[in-house]
């Protein structure tokens, strides 16, 4: 096969390099020394350094870093689990077998999306602080799952209704039940789906600043607020704050590979036909 | 039949993973709520500067080893610590003990109730050497009530930094107590001393604390201020408009490179780069250009804020702990405002970390330490600064609340800061200086109103 000049092929070469370079460029900063991070123009050949990492770490405080990664952790793999345990079923009933009047059940969902995040800050702290769940993982766990609740359903729902539904006469007619067929014949169609959903549930909660940095204190931050924490009015920080970035990403970074090729599935699902 | 024995045998695998979301979860929460209930530790937020790293590297050896307290700190960057204590503290939250708050905050904080006053504590703790504290700082960190609501950890004015081996290769010098028209004089001939090196730097970053902080000491040495004593906005009045086109034609005429963008840490890392000759801005900062890595360190010279029309011009400020309120463990936290604050504390940073790194400008016992003086050539005016400093009577008008950089409301960080950004348009030249204080002058008019209405 002759390979033939594709000018859509280039123009995603290009939208792909536009979109690594200020990755590429964080990480290069990070293995900067802060003057050479904070030097305008920049310098591309200066020394690397490790500094930048060894300050996120804690060179010069002393504190603990894992916390906050533990605590991020918690939050995003916590609330990922609780989303696909309550959306799974719940696009089940509005695909597979829908429920009456389905189309409006996943409107309410979507407008639960519709105000403003920052307009239910006050009421959420002020809740919190009544009953003492300010500072308190689970408080964002179940915060982060009513979030990204309606988003999974929604994706939920469209992998759900691409299940053919011969698949399952068949499988009813072999006898298998609610949950077998769930197991045996949905899962697998669905998987992709599935991983899909739970990434971005992952991605979303793990990168939430604004309701963890209003809830949370002394014990409960999480990595996007420790982040924030190495920015100074005093001195310069950029290296370090770039180390930081860097090494917040990794877990999403190592999410998104582990499911990349259920994703490619998932995303291409319904397109193949 | 069929779905309930297949409902029975999925049921553990359902509720185990339930359960390890839910432990997972409740573990982390779990930390939270056991160090709130801890008795003997005490949660202190604080912001990002390099002196709050280094007593986060030192307390556990040299606070908590002694006295059992164990202290948590958080740490934010300065617009986000603000951010975080006025909500914390206006709810009361409870949940820190002590924050970084600064002589712009405890004045109306302290107002509003949200404070605990520090009188009975320092009476009792003599070895803390209340009057050792230098004048200008207990005044500001004392509201209208006359009660002391926060001790201050480091403090500074404002001063003039020039490099001092450049300036005499040009055979120029520097008047200690100098004016600002010496001062753009000098600006004008040491512009291009060097290759790349402008004459000054000046800030020129939006902001309330960036801008606004050198300007506003111009603006009030030049004779203007932002409210007369019966809140009459002066934003557009002659004085205001001659400071601000002052500074606004020294910074484009001899000003550093990226002025509209420049703030202190960009002005820091000028100086440091050799990319100016002066530099007008934080006392504190003579600390960070002379610390051991510094490529300047030991080539500088210092002299008193320049001047128009008053005797001086350096402002006023302090990062210093306040005791929340709310909080459950005010003696645990006097506790560690009386090692902090203190004199001994001073002594370990000196010992352990540098001299040039003690969170100084607070203790006249600061400047006869002999240790501190020899590694500290900028002492002596910092001293002369920070005593010279009068918060209530900065300009040359009656003022109607304390303050030198900023007038002590809650609006002014929004005040200001709107301001600012036309003000940095006219440093980058999209604007003029007089469209831009126009324009401020009305937004002082929605804030006054609501004063004067008082």
């Amino acid at each position: 096969m002759k390979r033939t000049w594709q000018p859509w092929g280039a123009l995603a070469w290009l939208a792909g390099i536009l979109f690594a370079l200020p990755i590429g460029w964080m990480v290069l900063t990070s293995l900067h020394s802060e003057p050479d991070a904070a030097t305008n123009p920049p310098s591309l050949t200066a020394p690397l350094t490790l500094q930048g990492y060894r300050e996120f770490f804690g060179a010069s405080t002393g504190q603990s870093s894992w916390p906050p990664l533990v605590n991020s952790a918690s939050a995003s793999i916590g609330s990922t689990v609780l989303v696909l345990l309550l959306a799974v079923p719940a696009a089940y009933a509005l695909s597979i077998r829908p429920v009456r009047k389905w189309t409006d059940v996943m409107f309410f969902f979507l407008s639960t999306k519709m105000m403003p995040v920052v307009a239910g800050l006050l009421p959420v702290y002020l809740f919190a602080q009544k009953v003492g769940l300010l500072d308190n993982i689970s408080y964002l766990v179940v915060l982060y799952t009513s979030m990204n609740l309606p988003i999974a359903v929604w994706l939920m729902r469209s992998f759900l209704a691409e299940v053919p539904t011969e698949i399952l006469e068949a499988a009813a007619l072999d006898g298998a039940g609610l949950i077998t067929t769930l197991r045996r014949v949905v899962a697998p169609v669905a998987a992709p789906g599935i991983a899909a959903t739970a990434l971005i549930c992952f991605i979303f909660s793990w990168n939430e600043l604004l309701f963890a940095r209003v809830l949370t204190g002394v014990v409960a931050g999480t990595a996007p607020v420790y982040l924030t924490s190495f920015v100074t009015s005093q001195g310069l920080f950029l290296a370090k704050v770039c180390a930081a970035a860097v090494v917040v990403s990794l877990p999403v970074l190592a999410a998104g590979f582990a499911a990349q090729d259920k994703l490619v599935q998932g995303l291409s699902l319904g397109a193949v036909k | 039949m069929v779905i309930t024995v297949e409902l029975r045998r999925a049921a553990p695998v359902l509720a185990a993973v339930v359960l390890a979301a839910a432990t997972s979860a409740a573990c982390s929460g779990a930390g939270g709520g056991g160090g709130a209930a801890d008795g003997n530790a005490i949660n202190v937020l604080m912001v990002n500067n390099p002196q709050m790293l280094d007593i986060q590297k030192l307390t556990e050896e040299n606070f908590t080893k002694q006295t059992g307290i164990k202290v948590n700190y958080t740490v934010l960057p300065e617009n986000d610590v603000r951010d975080k204590i006025s909500q914390e503290f206006s709810s009361q939250a409870g949940q820190y003990d002590i924050a970084s708050i600064s002589n712009y905050e405890v004045p109306f904080y302290a107002k509003n109730g949200w404070l605990a006053p520090l009188d009975d504590f320092v009476a009792k703790d003599t070895a803390f050497d209340q009057n050792d504290v230098l004048p200008s700082m207990r005044q500001s960190l004392t509201a209208e009530d006359g009660k002391l609501y926060a001790e201050p950890f480091y403090g500074e004015s404002s001063f003039l930094m020039y490099r001092k081996d450049v300036l005499d290769a040009k055979s120029l010098t520097v008047p200690d107590n100098p004016t600002w028209d010496q001062v753009a004089d000098l600006a004008a001939k040491a512009d291009g001393a060097q290759p790349g090196m402008k004459g000054i730097c000046l800030r020129g970053q939006p902001g309330w604390g960036q801008v606004f902080a050198p300007l506003t000491t111009v603006v009030n040495t030049f004779g203007g201020t932002w409210f007369g004593k019966d809140w009459t906005p002066q934003v557009n009045a002659p004085e205001f408009k001659q400071a601000t086109k002052f500074y606004v034609d020294l910074v484009r005429a001899h000003g550093e490179a990226g002025a509209p963008q420049a703030g202190f840490a960009e002005c820091l890392n000028n100086m440091e780069q050799g990319k100016v000759a002066m530099w007008y801005d934080a006392t504190s900062a003579a600390g960070l250009l002379n610390a051991a890595d510094s490529p300047v360190a030991g080539k500088l010279g210092f002299a008193q804020a320049p001047v128009s029309k008053t005797k001086s011009a350096g402002w006023l400020y302090t990062w210093a702990w306040g005791v929340q309120q709310a909080s459950k463990k005010h003696d645990a936290a006097w506790k560690f405002i009386s090692w902090a604050s203190g004199r001994d504390y001073e002594k370990l940073v000196g010992g352990k970390l540098g001299w040039s790194k003690v969170p100084d400008g607070k203790r006249a016992s600061t400047y006869e330490n002999q240790d501190y003086l020899k590694a500290t050539p900028s002492a002596r005016q910092t001293q002369q600064a920070i005593t010279a400093a009068d918060p209530r009577n900065p300009g040359t008008q009656p003022r109607p609340t304390i303050g030198i950089q900023f007038v002590d409301i809650p609006e002014f960080t929004d005040l200001g800061t709107q301001v600012s950004q036309q003000v940095s348009s006219a440093i980058a030249g999209s604007t003029t200086v007089d469209a831009a204080l126009d324009g401020g002058q009305q937004l002082a008019e929605k804030v006054a109103a609501k004063y004067r209405a008082k």
